[in-house]
């Protein structure tokens, strides 16, 4: 049951950053606008779930399959950003590139943490 | 047609991320770990099929953003590190953090480069 439901909201998560990315189309070497937005925003979303499921006792059984392995995890994604890197850095855009590691990584972490700070107490 | 494509690739992505993540918690390896996996064996295939000539629309649509989109993930990672951080194992979250981008972007890269190679 809960692969199911991680396959439902996998499908579900990755048609929202397919529209993302139909929305804001990445010119040849330009920044990538959609990966840096569905990864923060999914981040973001992330905290705010953690947090309100350690609020819950029990948590319902559906949550976390259908919505953080499936609907967050299949919205967000790390192959996209892992070769947007390896594109930059090759087009020669080296800061660029360390600027993109720099604001995924740290703007990802802070945005769970911000998250679930939002909702707990 | 390309939505279709990209659902039907999320379908099985999703699902291999979570016998990942049971794989490991059965091992009694710290999640984190498989999204370690996921994550970087994802970017060495997304890798391989940017690196190749002439791939079909539908078939980066299928694989790329479909499935190796939805294997790998972000706010996995975020979450993990958030834990781990928590846990007060900042030396193994500072460690993990280090181990997804060295490993991941260098998968990316060799995927990238030998496809590249490879279809000359």
């Amino acid at each position: 049951m809960a692969y199911l439901l991680a396959a439902l909201g996998g499908a579900l998560g990755a048609l929202a950053r397919w529209g993302v990315a139909e929305a804001l189309p990445r010119p040849g070497g330009g920044w990538p606008w959609a990966t840096l937005l569905v990864n923060l925003s999914g981040c973001l979303l992330m905290g705010v779930l953690l947090g309100v499921l350690a609020a819950r006792d029990p948590e319902p059984a559906w949550a976390r399959p259908f919505l953080a392995v499936g609907v967050l995890g299949g919205y967000t994604t790390y192959s996209a950003f892992a070769v947007e890197v390896v594109d930059l850095t090759g087009a020669g855009a080296v800061a660029g590139a360390l600027g993109y590691v720099l604001v995924s990584v740290a703007g990802g972490v802070l945005a769970v943490a911000a998250g679930i700070r939002a909702v707990r107490r | 047609m390309t939505p279709l494509l990209v659902a039907a690739g999320a379908l099985a992505g999703a699902p291999l991320r979570l016998l990942a993540v049971r794989l490991a918690g059965r091992s009694g390896r710290d999640p984190a770990a498989a999204t370690l996996g996921v994550n970087v064996a994802g970017a060495a295939v997304l890798g391989v099929l940017l690196g190749l000539h002439d791939v079909p629309a539908g078939v980066l649509a299928l694989v790329g953003t479909g499935l190796c989109g939805t294997l790998t993930t972000f706010s996995g990672f975020g979450a993990d590190v958030v834990r781990l951080v928590e846990e007060r194992t900042v030396v193994r979250a500072v460690g993990y953090v280090a181990a997804t981008l060295v490993a991941g972007l260098a998968a990316a890269a060799a995927g990238y480069l030998l496809a590249r190679w490879g279809a000359r």
